[in-house]
């Protein structure tokens, strides 16, 4: 099978985030790192790859340092990569961004495409879904497992409270895959040689631009959240807090 | 003409959700700051639960029903929905943020050349123009996100974005309306629970909760020592449970249970949203976390800045003499 994978660089998880100027976005100058339902994704791909045999290919949208998360892909055993590179690409909305990617792909044939659960930055969770609607392609989220059937897929969604659902799927489809369904692995050393000499097709921003419409969904200011509760704060050594904590728990909250 | 919300509202095996229901009264308070009136419908294999929301102030129900939407499928429930907002042209469609909702509703969005905003925790009316919150970075910041054009714009919210029991009453006539046949691509299974639950957290009137911050799964003890203490149960966030250092059935958050004891001990919990929708309904949340800018915060009641490694057995130690 034929794999594409989805996958966003981000600030890292506890980056110190600052707003820019206009207050629409964040600054550029802290770590990033691969989105982590991304990784999850790829690991996904990568298994079922080892299983059935085919290829994986690892596709990102973002500035020249996203490149970093596709060469991690390729060390981990992805085939080969598309960067579309441009800092413009940051600021489109999900359904742009799955233009763009199907644009680059045009002239590619794939049985699947998998996208993690949703961003660590945006949190839209829609990118996959647009993609499968703009290529025709049937789809499913938050999915757990997949395997081969009768020529198609049978794969395990995640429903809420505890529930799951097993959907039989033609392909190609378009998978979300849900966060911690499989243990990822690290890059080898070969792995991280061998990158180096694996495909990277760069795209360029002009190269999709007329796949691409207006952003319909615009930030017009971004914040830290307002409080609606009143917090009160305690500091002080670990013993002075536990005893603070001890005597709100017993004579405010009644719980001793 | 008056502009038109219609909400999508969401019933499994006959009953409609919660979320659904704060869905509409966040379409009632908007509708009140806009003047614009409120529509719900209710997608069914013809069993749908129409009764509960015929006694909301809505200005028409439709019951959308037909043998394919019986199960959901994102073909089917997407055929049928894309046909009623043709007909009836609302401006805006809310949704509850479930994820069957996540499933379909990029896609119907898509169908009329629009961009979902998911997961909204609000709206509001500002010089004439509608704006909507949402959590971005994990809730390090909130949005106000515009929509361009006329509609019809689509939009979800959180649950617990608004409160269900500020419903307001009114009676509304129900419409039926036939859904057409369409091309379902995937086959469904019936959907089924993989264990039975031995623990209901909802129940429990303490929780310690730990997070990603406990580093590591020996030192679930130092968690678990503070619970017993307390006398209360020990959840944890999705990482913790993905990792196998505590029984899934002990997480806390919307792919988890649903808690909301007297008192939420998070331990180390950065506080993503999928963790808060979870538990922000506790009656006292105390958050011990090294990061201050932790998000975790902002639902706290109170909250201890600092290192948990330290704070937490001297805390333990601190109940048992209080105790004694």
């Amino acid at each position: 099978m034929k794999i594409l994978v989805c996958m966003k660089q981000v600030p890292q998880k506890d980056a110190p985030l600052k707003l820019n100027e206009q207050a629409t976005w964040v600054r550029e100058d802290v770590g990033y790192e691969v989105n982590e339902p991304d990784a999850y994704a790829l690991e996904a791909a990568l298994q079922l790859k080892e299983k059935n045999g085919g290829e994986v290919v690892v596709i990102s949208a973002g500035p020249a340092r996203a490149q970093q998360v596709l060469r991690e892909a390729l060390a981990k055993g992805a085939d080969r990569a598309i960067h579309l590179e441009d800092d413009r690409f940051v600021t489109l909305d999900a359904f742009n961004i799955a233009r763009s990617f199907a644009e680059a792909i045009k002239d590619e044939s794939f049985d699947l495409v998998f996208t993690g659960l949703q961003s660590d930055d945006y949190g839209y969770a829609q990118t996959g879904v647009l993609l499968a609607e703009l290529l025709g392609w049937a789809h499913a989220t938050i999915i757990m497992q997949i395997e081969p059937k009768d020529g198609g897929i049978r794969v395990k969604r995640e429903l809420e409270s505890g529930f799951f659902q097993y959907v039989e799927m033609p392909l190609p489809s378009v998978l979300t895959i849900q966060s911690g369904i499989n243990k990822l692995r690290y890059a080898t050393l070969i792995g991280i040689k061998q990158a180096k000499n694996k495909p990277l097709r760069k795209v360029t921003y002009d190269e999709v631009a007329a796949a691409l419409k207006p952003n319909q969904l615009t930030i017009e200011k971004l914040y830290v959240p307002v409080k609606t509760k009143q917090t009160e704060v305690i500091t002080g050594a670990p013993g002075e807090v536990a005893k603070k904590l001890v005597a709100k728990l017993r004579d405010e909250l009644r719980v001793l | 003409m008056a502009e038109t919300i219609l909400v999508i509202a969401e019933q499994r095996e006959g009953k409609l959700n919660r979320v659904s229901l704060e869905t509409i009264v966040g379409a009632q308070a908007l509708a009140k700051q806009t003047g614009w009136t409120v529509e719900a419908a209710l997608v069914s294999g013809g069993n749908a639960p129409v009764d509960e929301l015929k006694a909301a102030k809505l200005a028409r129900i439709y019951s959308v029903e037909g043998p394919e939407l019986a199960q959901y499928t994102p073909d089917g429930f997407v055929g049928a929905l894309k046909a009623l907002i043709e007909a009836k042209r609302p401006k805006l469609v809310l949704l509850p943020h479930t994820y069957q909702v996540r499933d379909f509703a990029p896609k119907l969005a898509a169908t009329f050349g629009a961009v979902l905003v998911s997961d909204a925790t609000g709206a509001k009316f500002e010089g004439g123009k509608v704006l909507f919150m949402r959590q971005m970075f994990q809730g390090k910041f909130t949005a106000d996100v515009a929509l361009a054009g006329d509609g019809p714009w689509f939009v979800s919210f959180q649950s617990g974005a608004y409160r269900a029991d500020q419903l307001e009453a009114g009676t509304a006539d129900v419409e039926t309306i036939a859904a057409g046949s369409a091309t379902i691509r995937t086959k469904p299974e019936a959907p089924f629970q993989e264990a039975k639950q031995a623990v209901d957290l909802s129940q429990a009137e303490i929780i310690v909760s730990v997070g990603r911050g406990i580093k590591e799964q020996k030192n679930i003890a130092l968690a678990q020592a503070l619970a017993d203490a307390l006398g209360g149960e020990i959840a944890a966030s999705r990482p913790i449970c993905d990792a196998g250092w505590l029984p899934m059935e002990r997480q806390v958050g919307s792919s988890g249970q649903t808690v909301s004891p007297k008192l939420y001990l998070a331990l180390g919990i950065s506080g993503a949203i999928q963790h808060i929708v979870g538990m922000k309904g506790s009656k006292s949340i105390i958050a011990i976390n090294k990061d201050a800018e932790a998000p975790i915060f902002e639902v706290a009641d109170v909250a201890v800045v600092g290192n948990l490694f330290d704070i937490v057995p001297a805390l333990t130690e601190e109940i048992k003499k209080a105790k004694a």
